[in-house]
């Protein structure tokens, strides 16, 4: 009897814990992402600073509303500009930042091609 | 083929590393979140430091122009801009609204005794959350609202004359 009780108990608790769990994965992830603005060069999630502190708490926050990753970051961009996120967004006014290195790989790659080719066609001449 | 290729990459990378360089120093890197001016003020409902009122954004509405002004008795550059914001205070087409940031109620009350209350409204955020929601990470920090909520502009640090003369320049 007195085992079934704990199981029951255990049964019943289980969910909340993975939620917290889950919960508190998805706030470092959103510390390490978010840049603390008063400190040098560092994330919120390193940073001890008063700002940090109220910014993990407002992260924390959300995250009990329910809501995503995306939107806390939407939330605070709105709020401190891009600068706040470690992450550049994908759009248009990022679109080089994220795609430049891959253009010039190609290119790289087309024009390693175009020598090799060309090598091979002489010495087969 | 192969000498227009290497001369176009030996002309070609360098001014593209100049050109990256060029821009990227002569942008201004000063940090600061004026970028939120034009926005609305989002909703918010704060507790009033004296009494059991609450403050929202709908008290702004009638306003003609309000000044939300972050401050707190532990701040030593807000005793600077503390003359500023009483000298504002008279004016007919402003209101001041005083968000009084991780303090506490006693000292709060002290310093406005002291120096003289120019608030209208006086709000506290007491563990500073609800300053996220304008934008703040230091105080002290004023932002200028019209009576649709929009923000005209936001000032990061003491005001000073300056910024006084720019806020009159606004009203009128």
């Amino acid at each position: 009897m007195k085992k079934l009780f704990i199981f029951l108990i255990y049964l019943f608790l289980l969910p909340n814990f993975i939620l917290a769990e889950e919960n508190s994965k998805i706030q470092i992830e959103v510390h390490k992402n978010l840049r603390c603005l008063v400190c040098q060069g560092q994330s919120i999630a390193d940073s001890n600073s008063d700002f940090a502190k109220t910014i993990k708490l407002v992260v924390k926050d959300l995250i009990d509303e329910g809501q995503s990753k995306e939107e806390i970051y939407d939330f605070l961009v709105s709020k401190y500009g891009e600068w706040i996120v470690y992450k550049p967004a994908v759009n248009a006014k990022n679109f080089v930042l994220w795609f430049l290195p891959y253009i010039i790989l190609l290119l790289g790659g087309i024009i390693i091609l175009m020598f090799t080719k060309k090598g091979k066609n002489k010495r087969h001449n | 083929m192969k000498n227009k290729i290497i001369k176009i990459f030996a002309f070609g990378f360098p001014t593209f590393i100049f050109i990256i360089f060029f821009l990227g120093l002569a942008t201004d890197k000063t940090y600061d979140t004026r970028n939120i001016v034009g926005q609305k003020i989002s909703y918010f409902t704060l507790n009033a430091l004296i009494g059991d009122s609450q403050i929202t954004e709908k008290d702004l509405v009638n306003n003609q122009f309000t000044l939300i002004n972050f401050w707190s008795s532990w701040c030593a550059p807000c005793r600077a801009e503390h003359k500023t914001l009483l000298k504002l205070k008279d004016n007919p087409k402003l209101k001041i609204l005083g968000i009084n940031f991780k303090d506490s109620q006693k000292n709060a009350i002290i310093y406005l005794t002291k120096l003289g209350d120019p608030y209208q409204y006086i709000a506290q955020d007491k563990d500073g959350k609800a300053s996220i929601k304008f934008g703040v990470y230091g105080i002290p920090e004023s932002i200028l609202i019209d009576g649709n909520l929009k923000i005209i502009k936001k000032y990061i640090g003491p005001l000073s004359k300056n910024d006084y003369l720019e806020i009159l320049k606004v009203l009128y």
